[in-house]
C-alpha cells in the first residue's frame, strides 16, 4: 500500500520544526509514525507534509530531577522499557511502555507521539494520567487531568509540539492491562497510583478516552488493597462497546483489572 | 523527489526517490534485496523487519526518507564471507522454517534479540516474537533455533 504523495521535511532544531509547522501548508508532525503511517498507506490521513522531529536530540533524554523523572516527547517506547533510571524510580511506568505493541514499534514509537494521538486504547495516556504527569510543550505546560479532552483529541492547539512528560514520583505504582488477544491493544488498562497528592485511577480502553474512577479513588484510600474495590460497579454509560466486548464486559473488567492492578502496586511497593 | 543516502548491508547508494517511498520498496524494487518480505503490509507480521541503524524496525511501516544518512541491514547482509550468520545455521540445523516466508523477519528479529537479550529463555522468545507471525504455525522449531543460537553466540563471545 502507497500513501498519497507528501512532501517530507526532516528540521535539526525545535526551533526550525516550528517554523515549517507554522508555514508550511497542511503539514503533520511525525514521530516514530506507527499511528501516522499505517493511516497513510490506507489513505484515512492525507497530510500535504510530513515534518520528522523523531531525531531531534533535545527531544530526546530521560532524566531524574529530585523528586520527578522527565521524558523527552521523541524517547521511544523502548528506551523507556529499558532504562534504569525509568525503572528504579517507577517501575510501573516502564511497564506501560514495555506494553505497547511489539518490540520493533517500540524501536519506532515515541512517548510524545502517543499522547499527542491519544488513541482510546492507548497505554501511555493511562500511565500520564494515573500518575498525574504534565505534558509540557513548546509554549506552556499542561496537567494530566486538562490534556485528554476525548477521542483521539487532546488540548494541543495549532503548531503545538509536546516536547517532554514531567511525571511526578509515586509512592507505589502498577499498570496492568487486559490485551485484546488479536491486537494486544488494550481492552481495558488500569493504572493506579499512591501519590503525595492522593490516589489516582486511570483506565484506558474501555472509554472513548482515558478517565478517571474516583469511586475507586476514594475507596483506595480507605484501604489500599484490591479488595477495598471490590463491590464497586462502575457505569456501563459511555464505555465502548464493539465486537471485542460488550460494555457490560467492559465495565466488569475494569474492576477485575483494577484489583489486579493494586495487587501489583502493593508488591512491588519498596 | 528527494535524494537519499543510505548504507545498506555496509554499502553506500545514492538515489532520487519519492518522498513516499516505504523503505521496503526502496530495498525491493531500488536495490533488488528481495529477501525482506511484504507480508501483511500493515505492521503486524514481521515479514518485513530489517535492521535501521541496529534496531529491529518494520519496514512497512518506515519510510526511506527518515532512513536518510542512517545505516540498514537486511536479511542478506547477515552472513559474512560466503559463511551462515550463527542464527542462519540455527534456523537450517533445527529445521525453523516450512514455507519460509516470515524467516528473513523471524531471523531479523531473533538477531536483534540476542543483541539485547544474549541469554533469552524460552519464553521470553515467544514474547519478543508477538511481532513475527508464522502462518505455518512453525513457532516451536523457531524458538528452539533461537534458544541454540544464542547458546551459540554466547559460547563464541561474541
Amino acid at each position: 500500500m502507497i500513501p498519497y504523495p507528501f512532501t517530507y521535511h526532516r528540521p535539526g532544531s525545535l526551533k526550525e520544526a516550528e517554523a515549517l509547522l507554522a508555514s508550511v501548508p497542511d503539514a503533520k508532525l511525525l514521530a516514530g509514525g506507527h499511528t501516522l503511517i499505517p493511516a497513510m498507506k490506507l489513505r484515512l490521513a492525507n497530510p500535504a507534509a510530513l515534518i520528522d522531529i523523531a531525531r531531534l536530540p533535545e527531544l530526546s533524554f530521560i532524566r531524574r530531577e529530585g523528586d520527578r523523572v522527565l521524558i523527552g516527547a521523541m524517547t521511544t517506547h523502548a528506551e523507556v522499557a529499558n532504562s534504569d533510571v525509568v525503572r528504579g524510580s517507577i517501575p510501573a511506568l516502564a511497564r506501560v511502555a514495555e506494553e505497547i505493541g511489539d518490540p520493533a514499534v517500540r524501536h519506532m514509537g515515541t512517548l510524545g507521539g502517543s499522547v499527542g494521538n491519544n488513541d482510546p486504547a492507548a497505554d501511555y495516556p493511562a500511565g500520564v494520567l494515573g500518575l498525574g504527569a504534565a505534558v509540557r510543550t513548546n509554549r506552556r505546560q499542561i496537567a494530566a487531568d486538562d490534556f485528554f479532552t476525548g477521542m483521539f483529541s487532546t488540548a494541543l492547539e495549532e503548531g503545538e509540539i509536546v516536547t517532554a512528560v514531567d511525571f511526578p514520583l509515586p509512592k507505589r505504582a502498577g499498570y496492568v492491562k487486559f490485551a485484546n488477544p488479536a491486537s494486544r491493544y488494550a481492552l481495558v488498562g488500569v493504572f493506579v497510583a499512591e501519590t503525595t497528592n492522593g490516589i489516582r485511577v486511570a483506565v484506558t480502553g474501555a472509554g472513548p478516552c482515558v478517565f478517571r474512577v474516583s469511586e475507586m479513588e476514594a475507596a483506595l484510600a480507605r484501604s489500599f488493597t484490591p479488595d477495598a474495590l471490590a463491590g464497586i460497579a462502575i457505569p456501563v454509560d459511555g464505555l465502548n462497546s464493539d465486537i471485542h466486548g460488550s460494555a457490560e464486559y467492559r465495565a466488569h473488567l475494569i474492576t477485575v483489572v483494577a484489583k489486579r492492578t493494586v495487587a501489583a502496586a502493593l508488591s512491588s511497593s519498596p | 523527489m528527494r535524494d537519499l543516502h543510505i548504507t545498506v548491508n555496509g554499502q553506500e547508494h545514492r538515489a532520487e526517490i519519492e518522498d513516499r517511498t516505504l523503505l521496503v520498496y526502496f530495498l525491493r524494487e531500488n536495490l533488488g534485496l528481495t529477501g525482506t518480505h511484504v507480508g501483511c503490509d500493515t505492521s503486524q507480521c514481521g515479514a518485513c523487519t530489517v535492521l535501521l541503524d541496529g534496531r529491529a524496525v518494520k519496514s512497512c511501516t518506515v519510510f526511506a526518507a527518515q532512513a536518510d544518512d542512517g545505516g540498514v541491514v537486511t536479511i542478506e547482509g547477515l552472513g559474512k564471507d560466503g559463511a551462515l550468520h550463527p542464527v542462519q545455521k540455527a534456523f537450517r540445523e533445527h529445521h525453523a522454517l516450512q514455507c519460509g516466508f516470515c524467516t528473513p523477519g523471524m531471523i531479523m528479529m531473533a538477531v536483534d534479540l540476542i543483541r539485547r537479550k544474549p541469554e533469552p529463555d524460552r519464553n521470553t522468545i515467544r514474547a519478543e516474537l508477538e511481532g513475527n507471525l508464522c502462518r505455518c504455525t512453525g513457532y516451536h522449531n523457531i524458538v528452539n533455533a533461537i534458544e541454540a543460537a544464542a547458546q551459540a553466540t554466547a559460547k563464541v563471545g561474541t
